[in-house]
């Protein structure tokens, strides 16, 4: 079993039973919004994908940095997994969130609130980088450049996101706030766990997909030291690091 | 365009827009971990593809020293 693997049984338990108890304060605890309706339980998906999504892009800048600090590729292949879990989190994002605007607001999609622009901006700034990676053949290079670009996107988003609670004009309502915001105290607790849940399951699946690529990393190294370079298959150009 | 103050949808147009999104979610998942496990067979069938490999040069490598040692006890003529 690979360092990824270790716990991940554990952890993979704890986050569906986290969800599992998420959902059932969704649908049994949480009251129905005065305002929206049952359609506010949406709310409880979508903003913590899209925050567990931001923070998955921050998390990959943040290892990117240690890449390029440490020079060890293990922190690249880390900094890779998070970015591309992110990114996952961020497709659902999008899509849960066009089903909520589409319900409540008639429109799959508003461009004039900010919150929904800026975050389309930062997913797709991410999504070049699978493309930067898959330009750059040699794989030293293709690490470097990765972390350099993780890094800079990385630090975008807070910045994006301070720019976005600066504006003035928009659709999205604001219930989170540091002052505690407006949510009622049994909306906040069903929050506070669908958060934890979602942040379980990003950590549970970067910890599986870890898993998986260091174990197949470990079976090729374990083949070319038995059978030599001529009993590996060359590795084909791929934006995924090697 | 106020576009916040829309009343508030019966509850069974809600609810396919709810469970909508909670299906795609759940579906998202399940996708990811299928490809995933995907992956994780592929190498499984490497790795025993390799311990085939490594059992063969075992016995090769026993086979070889076995020979050997019969050569070495054969007298000098």
């Amino acid at each position: 079993m690979t360092t990824y693997g270790r716990g991940l049984r554990g952890l993979a338990l704890a986050t569906v039973a986290t969800i599992t108890v998420a959902f059932a304060l969704v649908f049994f605890y949480a009251p129905l919004d005065a305002d929206q309706g049952f359609i506010q339980k949406i709310f409880y998906l979508h903003v913590p994908l899209a925050i567990t999504a931001l923070c998955g892009f921050v998390f990959g800048g943040l290892l990117g940095a240690m890449h390029l600090r440490t020079g060890d590729r293990r922190w690249d292949i880390r900094s890779y997994v998070a970015i591309h879990m992110a990114l996952i989190f961020g497709i659902g994002t999008l899509i849960t969130g066009g089903i909520w605007a589409k319900a409540s607001w008639g429109h799959w999609w508003v461009w004039s609130d900010p919150t929904l622009t800026s975050f389309l901006i930062v997913l797709l700034l991410f999504c070049t980088y699978q493309p930067l990676r898959f330009s750059i053949e040699d794989s030293e290079r293709q690490a470097r450049y990765a972390s350099v670009f993780a890094v800079i996107a990385g630090a975008f988003v807070p910045l994006n996101f301070i720019a976005v609670r600066l504006a003035q004009a928009y659709v999205h309502p604001r219930v989170l706030t540091l002052t505690g915001g407006n949510l009622p105290g049994a909306m906040r607790l069903t929050f506070l766990v669908s958060l934890v849940g979602m942040a379980l399951l990003y950590v549970t699946l970067w910890k599986y997909e870890m898993a998986a690529k260091s174990t197949r990393m470990q079976v090729r190294a374990l083949r070319r030291a038995l059978l030599g370079d001529d009993g590996v298959a060359p590795l084909k150009r791929s934006a995924a690091p090697s | 365009m106020i576009l916040a103050v829309a009343p508030a949808l019966p509850l069974q147009t809600a609810g396919k827009y709810v469970a909508g999104a909670y299906v795609v979610f759940l579906a998202i998942v399940l996708i990811y971990v299928a490809i995933v496990a995907t992956r994780l067979a592929r190498t499984e069938r490497d790795l025993t593809e390799l311990r085939r490999d490594v059992e063969l040069r075992r016995q090769q490598a026993a086979g070889e020293s076995g020979q050997d040692s019969e050569r070495a006890r054969e007298p000098v003529a």
